[in-house]
């Protein structure tokens, strides 16, 4: 179980004014401003639970997903994830999650995946009979035969994502942030990403998180979307909840965008 | 505690297979960076070479002590920029928010960042320095003992453990700025450069400098001294291993670097 | 022209922006200079009379090399150039209506002067200050000055115009790493960037000094230093000429060349 109570995050930004005699001043003395990321944040996210964090650039997802994955510390606030507080013991926190960033690769981009696969299973220490039961059944669901013995280099985007997901699962975590694990990708691969990922959650009741800005994976994959724009929570409850008539899923969102002003 | 040391172990030496045969698929650019490599610090060698052509010896030290002393400073950096790239390249790393992956991983940070990146083309180097160490053994008179050798591996460990703090404190300002780190150059590029002649010869302020602030003296100059026979004192041979003491506020700069990631996310 | 003096100027701009990067340029270059000398210094004590120059000229070489570094050192070549031939991006390039080749060197030549202009003038100072021989001796005359500033700007056209070189020859090899490394190495150590040319032995010298590495940093820091004077001035200054003239004639035409064979190849 994940919650995340009254937590808030501000970073200090620094800040000039355009001009080489502000550029000058600014070698010496400088302005910071203070951008408030996270602003009274709460919710919970129960075990085997699918949900959909979206918000517009900036609204502040990122900084919620570095705090659960422990990379980030709150300047208030209280989380847990399965009762662990995640910045407070990064090693034994994060064994129990997985991460895609879907711009940045994590696999070795000059050796054969399975290279990397194998790399990970020493990095989590994953016990063999697991990690054959993992590769073997991640290599069915997402159809790796042929990639496993390709450098990484010479995958296409779709090829790449489908390594990279497995990647993070080869452990089994309980809990999976997909950070917009369908951007770039053609039709096809969205298509199979997103019904591996409902698979997933069946058959292991993984928890998912899922950001991203294509609102047909919100449509395929969760009932649950939690909303933020400008670090604050402005809905947390499904898209039935927002839709009006017949209007499409990205018109849908973008009015409530322009609602909060956002 | 023993497990986890061979585990670790065991995980790095994953780490290093893994760059390895990612390097091996650009063999001829592999090659080439290795040349590359050997050339630049040949460079310097000739710098010195022509300079002895010139003048017979510099403060009382022979061209073939000079060789001798450039060449061990070279292998401790080599070694330490062959395993410790990771650290070198850290700017890119955070620039590229590949720290962020290291953070979700259930390992020791230090040892993924330095599993990051292991730079074999530095053999190019390394290769150069053993060279010139060999010419420098071989045409200097000097009167060998088991406590030399020791007192050589020791320069070795040291120097390599001093280059490695270095380059920590480089990584670990990274987390506070990208900006104009530039200067971090005078204490590692700067000093394969100049660490070529025994630090005696800038003067006493710089050999102060050099043995309370940074201390290259102890990896460099005082054991030198001893394997030349200018002193016999057997304190000079366990001199090298005082840089490993050098390491420990590289790692809590470290510490307080990641906790300041932690805080600012950036 | 116009545009390629716009392009100067946009070069020019980007690269005074990085001020912090300026300032620890700074104080690197000011430490490298200062341990020069402490060499020098110890060599001097081991026997001045086999010293080539006088203490105050090598010393004001070095200074005068450490604030101009950017103008001379052949390894602060630009990424994004090599980077977009090996990519094949230099197709957008071609469609400009801009000779690539003047574009290139107009910008190297900015980015070399944005470079050192924010950076000489600390360095110049505090070295003109420190005491003598170990700082920067004033110029001997107005003519020895102005002959200094015309010499230095020749020399950075030449060190560009070997840069273009190793670029336009990027076209042609498949290591453009290895290439350029080799060539900066040689052009580091032939220019003088290691020891300065008269610490070479003397038939080496003799040689080095007709070839076009010895049309960069040596002859304006020489002249400067009157370590260059009265009618041995002549020659070098002609060669730095003819070689300004041999590279850029070169790597002009091999840049078209090359551009023919990209056009053909699609890239």
């Amino acid at each position: 179980m994940i919650t995340m109570k009254n937590v808030c995050k501000s970073y200090k930004v620094a800040r000039r004014n355009a001009g080489f005699k502000e550029a000058c001043k600014s070698l010496f003395h400088r302005e910071y401003e203070t951008i408030q990321a996270l602003n009274d944040v709460s919710f919970t996210i129960n075990e085997g639970e699918m949900v959909g964090y979206i918000g517009p650039n900036g609204a502040g997802k990122s900084s919620t997903i570095k705090i659960l994955s422990g990379i980030l510390t709150p300047d208030s606030g209280t989380c847990t994830v399965n009762g662990r507080v995640p910045w407070e013991n990064r090693i034994q926190h994060v064994k129990n999650i997985g991460v895609v960033f879907g711009q940045k690769s994590q696999l070795w981009w000059d050796v054969p995946v399975i290279d990397s696969f194998l790399l990970l299973k020493d990095i989590y220490s994953i016990p063999d009979d697991i990690y054959q039961n993992n590769l073997e059944e991640l290599q069915k669901l997402l159809d790796l035969k042929q990639l496993l013995r390709t450098p990484t280099r010479q995958l296409s985007l779709g090829q790449r994502m489908r390594c990279e997901i497995a990647a993070s699962l080869l452990h089994s975590p309980d809990i999976l942030f997909l950070d917009e694990p369908t951007i770039g990708l053609d039709a096809v691969s969205k298509l199979a990403v997103r019904e591996f990922i409902l698979r997933l959650n069946e058959t292991h009741k993984t928890t998912v998180i899922l950001t991203t800005h294509d609102m047909q994976d919100i449509e395929a994959l969760t009932k649950r979307i939690i909303l933020v724009g400008k670090g604050r929570i402005l809905l947390d409850g499904s898209l039935a909840d927002i839709k009006e008539g017949n209007a499409n899923i990205d018109e849908t969102v973008a009015q409530v965008y322009r609602s909060y002003d956002i | 505690m023993k497990n986890m040391m061979r585990k670790s172990f065991k995980l790095y030496s994953h780490y290093v297979s893994i760059n390895v045969r990612g390097m091996m698929q650009y063999k001829s650019s592999f090659v080439l960076t290795m040349i590359g490599q050997f050339l630049v610090s040949f460079n310097v060698f000739l710098g010195i070479y022509f300079m002895f052509q010139r003048f017979p010896s510099v403060k009382g030290y022979s061209y073939s002590e000079v060789l001798l002393c450039f060449s061990i400073m070279l292998m401790e950096f080599s070694l330490a920029e062959c395993y410790a790239r990771g650290f070198d390249a850290f700017a890119g790393m955070v620039r590229r928010g590949e720290f962020d992956r290291v953070m979700v991983r259930p390992r020791n940070e230090i040892l993924q960042v330095l599993g990051s990146k292991f730079e074999l083309t530095r053999i190019g180097r390394m290769l150069q320095a053993v060279v010139m160490f060999v010419y420098g053994i071989m045409n200097s008179d000097i009167h060998w003992t088991g406590s030399k050798i020791i007192t050589i591996v020791f320069m070795l460990l040291g120097g390599t453990a001093l280059f490695t703090g270095i380059f920590l404190i480089y990584a670990a300002l990274c987390f506070f700025t990208l900006d104009g780190l530039e200067f971090m150059n005078v204490f590692t590029d700067g000093a394969r450069e100049y660490g070529k002649y025994p630090v005696g010869i800038y003067g006493k302020r710089m050999l102060q400098f050099c043995t309370f602030i940074v201390p290259y003296a102890l990896v460099q100059y005082y054991p030198l001294l001893y394997l030349l026979d200018r002193r016999t004192s057997m304190i000079y041979v366990f001199i090298p291993l005082l840089a490993f003491l050098f390491l420990i506020p590289c790692y809590a700069l470290w510490r307080f670097g990641v906790r300041h990631y932690k805080s600012s996310g950036s | 022209m116009n545009k390629y003096l716009s392009f100067f100027r946009l070069r020019f701009a980007m690269g005074m922006q990085y001020r912090m990067a300026a300032f620890a340029g700074v104080i690197t270059q000011f430490v490298w200079g200062a341990m020069e000398i402490l060499i020098y210094t110890a060599f001097y004590d081991a026997n001045a009379a086999a010293f080539p120059m006088t203490f105050q000229a090598t010393a004001t070489y070095i200074w005068l090399q450490q604030a101009f570094l950017a103008f001379f050192m052949a390894w602060f070549m630009e990424e994004e150039i090599f980077d977009s031939i090996i990519s094949g991006n230099i197709a957008y390039e071609l469609c400009r209506p801009i000779r690539i080749y003047n574009m290139w060197f107009a910008r190297s030549v900015a980015n070399r002067l944005s470079r050192a202009i924010l950076r000489c003038f600390p360095i110049l100072l505090i070295a003109a200050f420190l005491s003598k021989p170990y700082g920067m001796s004033a110029p001997s005359s107005a003519v020895n000055f102005i002959l200094f500033l015309v010499t230095m700007i020749l020399g950075l056209l030449v060190t560009v115009s070997f840069c273009m070189l190793v670029y336009v020859l990027t076209f042609f090899t498949v290591s453009p790493q290895g290439l350029r490394i080799v060539f900066v190495s040689m052009v580091e150590f032939f220019a003088g960037a290691v020891i300065p040319l008269p610490f070479f032995p003397d038939k080496i010298r003799e040689v080095l000094e007709l070839l076009p590495f010895a049309a960069m940093q040596n002859v304006p820091l020489r002249i400067y230093s009157d370590d260059l004077s009265g009618i041995a001035i002549v020659k070098p200054v002609a060669l730095q000429i003819t070689w300004l003239i041999v590279l850029t004639g070169v790597g002009y035409n091999l840049c078209r060349y090359a551009e023919k064979r990209v056009r053909l190849q699609g890239g």
